[in-house]
């Protein structure tokens, strides 16, 4: 990649707090962005605006991309294990939850240290992206439980289709270690609501298993991004991902 | 075959012939032969893209090796779930929840099956046919006699053992599957439904989902220690997960649960040959 013309800028938010504000990028990020920016030391502009942050392409798009995804799972699942909903869970379903809380953590660190071990730091995706999950209740254990199931079939979508995008054998590798576990977690996840309501097969259910096929889905990024578009607080762009 | 021919073959009549008839059948895949012929051509495409440049690397004898095992391992599944749903062990769990998992799975693992065959006939090759199966291995359970008292518990550790195995394997496949998005998204997709299949038995079996360190889990059979070693890993593309915080995340148990491991095609062979009948 060939976009080092970087810098990062503080942001007053409305709500008065400091926020680091997306690396902004010239060259080709921008170019494939549709914004017209006239040039990158044009200070003018920046005050109010936040440029964005566009995901790259390629391995560094993906990763950047799944590092994304990673943040969103492991910051609901923060918000869950800090819930009253999973401290006074039944004992199976807090154990579960505090697994997930677990998994999609460790997830998160693994993409931010392989990230910045392989890319240049200003090519990573910035820690700490803002979520909204106002939608979610966490006191209420359907809502909690809705929104992980959401989150966990949304993750095998888009880590299917992302392989795809892959150029190196060892990261696709890492995204099939990965993408099994967010299945697992989705099965059983799904186990539970489904026992609720004596459906046994919603573990796979043709709700999101095609039953003709046995194919699970696969979402472009695009896809991906535009369904959990209400969950991003903060902004980025995939210009360069399908 | 090498790349020439895969070519050649793609630009012959026979993909239409071959094509065409299963078109209406297998709607998913029906294009799949024509977006394989389309990823594997690299000449005057996009010559920009990564995609043209891994289409130039694709390797069609590793790729057609990858989707024969996965055949082989679908058989072995597909035939395992009939013969277990015709047997009625599952009856043993009064509340049908048993023979409810079994169907659903069955229905994927034939399809998977199907699936699989068609793949290979869109390629040109011939799919390799159903192995003889022998669920005993060799004697040492009988999982589909309502005779045996153990028979439900065996059909349980079966199916685990297979799903388990069904995950490592397609994910160790994955890398020969590159630059044939149509391949390799497909395989993804069923690597993903095993993953789910797997969670759910293990559960059913009062297992977690995922599994912790090489731990086989309680009341498997000690011959199926060859699915889980190496589970333990906790190195990922050469980082030690373990060091990268502090707390419950990064304890070797979560660590090695948050990362599944593959098998090699040569592990998820010798796994697959217990239950082959020589």
């Amino acid at each position: 990649m060939k976009n080092k013309n970087v810098k990062v800028e503080r942001l007053v938010t409305q709500k008065g707090n400091k926020r680091r504000q997306f690396l902004k990028m010239s060259g080709l990020a921008i170019a494939g962005s549709g914004l017209i920016l006239s040039c990158s030391d044009d200070d003018d502009f920046t005050e109010n605006v936040p440029d964005l942050f566009d995901l790259g392409s390629g391995d560094l798009g993906v990763l950047n991309y799944a590092y994304a995804l990673e943040q969103l799972e492991a910051d609901f699942y923060t918000k869950v294990v800090n819930g009253s909903y999973w401290s006074g869970a039944a004992a199976e379903e807090k154990q579960i939850l505090e697994d997930l809380y677990n998994h999609e953590v460790n997830h998160r660190e693994f993409f931010k240290a392989a990230l910045n071990a392989n890319f240049d730091a200003e090519l990573v995706l910035p820690e700490s992206l803002e979520f909204d999950f106002s939608t979610v209740n966490f006191s209420n254990r359907d809502s909690v439980l809705e929104t992980a199931q959401l989150l966990e079939d949304t993750g095998v979508k888009a880590y299917n289709g992302a392989g795809k995008l892959i150029e190196t054998a060892a990261y696709l590798v890492i995204a099939g270690k990965i993408v099994s576990v967010e299945a697992r977690h989705a099965a059983a996840i799904r186990s539970i609501r489904g026992n609720d309501m004596d459906d046994f097969k919603l573990f796979a259910g043709d709700d999101i298993v095609d039953s003709q096929s046995g194919l699970d889905g696969a979402e472009n990024p695009s896809v991906i991004i535009n369904a959990a578009k209400d969950f991003f607080v903060t902004p980025f762009t995939a210009n360069q991902l399908p | 075959m090498n790349l020439i021919k895969f070519l050649d073959e793609f630009t012959s009549e026979n993909l239409a012939k071959k094509g065409a008839s299963r078109r209406d059948a297998f709607s998913t895949f029906s294009s799949l032969g024509k977006k394989a012929a389309i990823a594997a051509v690299p000449f005057g495409m996009a010559t920009l893209s990564n995609k043209a440049k891994a289409a130039t690397m694709f390797q069609t004898d590793d790729a057609v090796g990858a989707l024969q095992l996965a055949l082989t391992l679908e058989y072995l599944e597909a035939d395992f779930y009939l013969k277990a749903l015709e047997s009625n062990v599952l009856d043993e769990d009064v509340s049908g929840k048993a023979n409810a998992i079994y169907e659903q799975i069955s229905k994927h693992e034939s399809a998977h099956v199907t699936l699989l065959q068609d793949t290979l006939i869109s390629l040109g090759e011939t799919p390799g046919t159903s192995p003889q199966f022998d669920f005993t291995a060799n004697g040492a359970f009988d999982p589909f006699n309502t005779d045996n008292p153990d028979a439900y518990v065996q059909l349980l550790a079966l199916a685990q053992a297979f799903e388990d195995t069904g995950v490592r394997a397609y994910k160790g496949q994955a890398g020969a599957l590159m630059g044939n998005d149509a391949l390799l998204t497909a395989a993804l997709q069923i690597h993903s439904v095993e993953a789910r299949h797997a969670s759910e038995i293990r559960r059913l079996r009062e297992l977690q989902g995922w599994i912790t360190l090489n731990e086989r889990g309680e009341g498997m059979p000690a011959a199926t220690q060859a699915v889980y070693n190496g589970e333990e890993n906790i190195s990922q593309a050469g980082v030690d997960v373990t060091t990268l915080g502090s707390g419950s995340p990064f304890t070797a148990i979560a660590s090695s649960q948050a990362y599944d491991e593959i098998l090699t095609g040569d592990e998820a062979t010798s796994i697959a040959s217990l239950f082959i009948a020589s």
